[in-house]
């Protein structure tokens, strides 16, 4: 166990923080510290572009192995990079739901020409992603999802109805990876199959959901007899439950710490912001502050452990795995209410209308998210009593 | 950057995980407690003479096992959870980090094989200041006082919450010049327990699981190789020893949280209420889902602390001046939150344990008692924060 990075690490250090220098700038210079939580949905296109550019560097993808296209980084290099990245002020990614999710699903459970037709997309930063998971009936309860999937033997395709929300960035999303029910008489986590699907297509409307913050990142995604190539169910129709919960054992590697890098920007703004305002000499805020510091540092190091040895022998999550989204999702959470106490009656004022929040702002609204998508605060609970603890599983009505 | 134990971490941990499990029983801790010095010392010597768990990390010249800090913290881990009653803490903690940062290669190549051989030491520095503000742990809370009379020094005043200074062999001691305040004029000086005009009164403390001591000079006379180290730095030394101590409480800290988990899960899933274990009812799995979380956060963040321990002790191994920064943050990032951490598990335990939990027979009291006497020792998780927050909002850098 040591904290010191190898000269070989630290030349690899120099050389992503001189290309960041080096391209971060003019054109891209708008679109520093933006897209974060709260301002996903802010210059989209420039962002698009920036992915585009990172990919010309070879900066994508950059913990996928090279055989996919991949930069190959060890665990170290990918802890540098986000690193360097956040340092740097590098925008929200578009492209992080296909990098951090959809790809890593596709190379671990795809077929070969599902890697071929969709790795090179994401590895060029030009097919963005969304996650077609959650539905009405189906938040906590994920397994109960009622979207249909029925094979038409004569065109060969799989039909597609039902209805999607919370879907990330649908509106801007080339494709979308679908949970559907394959078995009609099936229940829970039996009978459902796992697709990837074209957007731009006349059976998938995609309306979006105006959120607390005013804007629009989520969508419901409506599917009215959207097709599906048959090459492109991934795993065998009844094994979609298996896919989604292998693509959930990716959402907690290492694309968090890029996250946890924004965290950090964030929190420096909090305390920018504190010592402005004559909010650093409180000492209830300067309790918090301290606090908060406390446990984004040991976010980063439990991060290091989880990925120094990213399951058990039994094939399990450890536990500090089990743990991260519990944890960080609170500590955001708190970390919004902290910058409204900080900045006080100001934190009422807005921008300029309409409703035009600013970082801060947008954050302390939108982090109210984070304990809810991705398994809720309760869920986790419910996932480290029973996984990480043994204790006995609710009983089933 | 690597941040998981290596196989031979691994292997010390786990064999002082299976020595305390067999011999730091509910028994031999109740015992212990009922004891004169509050911990059995022919079992001490055997660790002393069979496992040389004193020498961990002292340098092979002068007999130590010169393993690192990370393997120190991943013993305490294990003596917290089992509550081993023992004088490890402060003959090692504190007493081996005090020599092996403040004082010379001579009194080093003096003092420490007499611990590795067995003696025990432990350090005295603050005085009734310690105990305003609801605790104060730095080096400004120092008021006994030095007198230099030729080749000796002359020592008087009085230490409070002094561990185990009732039983050590060696006092390591901290002095000021008459009428210096902060860390200006600050000595540390090392004592025999016998030296004449020391007086040691035991006091009787709410958590039976570690004793702790007034100490009282009157006209201590020592001479000057009795000085630790040179004047100039003795001030930043003693800082640098405390930060070490405390992130080794933190470690212990946090085994007694994970002990308390792990204790409170077990006893959920026999005791049957409504025909079902309460183990299954949500109120219980979310109690302990959140002792889980904060067990699992605590140990990341005392590994970091450990890492960066280890790298302060070896650049003043090799003459260097040590990140004090980094390392005072360290600590009170590590202190702050298992602090916190193992209390919260402490109550929380408590209750999932219902009315056994308030029962002397059931061990949980004893973990509830050592959780506040931790929390309160090396200053709590509100200083800590305080701590931190003047690193961060007070400096122009900053961390």
């Amino acid at each position: 166990m040591k904290l010191t990075f190898s000269a070989e690490d630290e030349a690899f250090r120099q050389q992503i923080a001189r290309w960041l220098q080096e391209n971060l700038s003019g054109e891209f210079e708008a679109i520093r510290y933006r897209g974060g939580p709260g301002d996903e949905h802010m210059f989209h296109a420039e962002r698009h572009a920036w992915e585009q550019k990172m990919a010309e560097g070879g900066w994508t993808c950059v913990g996928w192995p090279q055989e996919f296209g991949g930069r190959g980084c060890s665990i170290e290099q990918q802890v540098i990079f986000h690193e360097e990245y956040a340092r740097a002020g590098g925008p929200g990614r578009v492209g992080h739901i296909g990098e951090g999710l959809a790809g890593p699903t596709i190379m671990a459970f795809g077929s070969t020409g599902q890697k071929q037709k969709y790795l090179p997309g994401i590895v060029s930063g030009r097919e963005l992603w969304c996650q077609g998971y959650s539905e009405p009936g189906a938040g906590s309860d994920l397994a109960n999802v009622k979207t249909r999937a029925r094979f038409d033997e004569t065109r060969q395709q799989w039909i597609i109805n039902g209805q999607k929300v919370w879907t990330s960035l649908a509106q801007e999303a080339d494709y979308c990876f679908v949970i559907a029910r394959t078995d009609p008489d099936s229940k829970a986590h039996k009978g459902l199959g796992f697709f990837l699907m074209k957007m731009d297509q006349p059976g998938i409307e995609v309306r979006p959901i105006q959120q607390i913050t005013g804007t629009s990142e989520f969508n419901e995604v409506f599917f009215d007899d959207a097709v599906c190539d048959a090459t492109d169910i991934v795993g065998e129709p009844g094994e979609g439950w298996k896919v989604a919960m292998g693509l959930l054992g990716f959402e907690r590697g290492v694309s968090t710490l890029g996250q946890q890098m924004q965290f950090q920007n964030e929190f420096n703004e909090v305390i920018r912001v504190a010592k402005e305002n004559g909010a650093a000499t409180d000492p209830v805020i300067r309790q918090r502050i301290a606090k908060a510091h406390t446990e984004l540092k040991i976010m980063r190091y439990n991060a290091m452990r989880m990925l120094s040895g990213q399951v058990g022998s039994d094939g399990a999550l450890q536990r500090e795995a089990l743990i991260y989204k519990l944890y960080w999702a609170s500590w955001h959470r708190d970390l919004g209410e902290l910058a409204m106490d900080v900045m006080g009656p100001q934190s009422q004022i807005l921008d300029a209308d309409p409703y035009q929040l600013s970082r801060l702002q947008a954050m302390f609204l939108f982090v109210r998210s984070d304990t809810i998508y991705g398994g809720t605060n309760q869920v986790q609970r419910n996932i480290i009593a029973e996984r990480g603890l043994g204790m006995p599983k609710e009983p089933r009505a | 950057m690597e941040f998981a134990f290596t196989e031979e971490q691994k292997m010390i941990r786990d064999t002082a995980e299976s020595f305390l499990q067999e011999v730091s029983t509910s028994g031999a801790v109740r015992d212990a407690m009922a004891s004169a010095v509050g911990y059995d010392a022919s079992q001490w010597q055997t660790v002393c003479k069979d496992l040389y768990w004193q020498a961990i990390h002292s340098p092979e010249s002068v007999g130590g096992m010169a393993l690192g800090y990370v393997e120190l913290v991943a013993m305490q881990e294990q003596m917290g959870r089992y509550l081993f009653c023992s004088p490890f803490f402060a003959s090692v903690c504190l007493g081996v980090n005090a020599l092996l940062v403040a004082a010379s290669t001579e009194q080093q190549q003096q003092i420490l094989p007499k611990i590795l051989a067995g003696k025990t030491a432990t350090l005295a520095f603050s005085g009734a200041a310690a105990g305003r503000n609801a605790g104060c742990w730095d080096v400004g809370t120092v008021t006994a006082q030095w007198q230099q009379q030729g080749d000796q020094y002359i020592l008087s005043g009085q230490y409070e919450y002094v561990i185990d200074g009732a039983s050590a062999d060696y006092l390591i001691v901290a002095a000021r010049q008459a009428g210096t305040v902060g860390s200006d004029g600050i000595r540390v000086f090392l004592l025999t327990a016998d030296a004449s005009g020391l007086e040691r009164i035991p006091l009787p403390t709410m958590d039976q699981t570690r004793r702790q001591a007034r100490i009282i000079l009157d006209k201590v006379s020592v001479d000057s190789t009795a000085m630790l180290g040179q004047p100039a730095s003795a001030a930043n030394n003693l800082s640098i020893i405390l930060d070490l101590a405390t992130i080794a409480l933190a470690a212990e800290q946090m085994g007694g949280a994970q002990q308390l988990l792990d204790m409170s899960v077990a006893y959920s899933k026999e005791r049957v209420q409504f025909g079902r274990s309460i183990a299954g009812f949500q109120a219980i799995k979310h109690k302990a889902a959140d002792m889980m979380l904060r067990v699992e956060v605590a140990r990341s963040g005392v590994y970091y602390a450990a890492c960066v321990a280890e790298e302060a002790l070896a650049a003043i191994a090799g003459g260097q001046q040590c990140d004090r920064a980094q390392l005072a943050e360290a600590a009170s990032v590590a202190k702050s939150y298992c602090s916190d951490a193992f209390f919260q598990n402490a109550g929380e335990a408590l209750q999932i344990h219902g009315g056994v939990g308030f029962t002397w027979e059931y061990d949980v009291h004893l973990y509830f008692k050592r959780a506040k006497s931790s929390e309160h020792y090396l200053g709590n998780g509100s200083w800590h924060r305080e701590r931190l927050a003047a690193l961060l909002l007070d400096q122009e850098t900053g961390l």
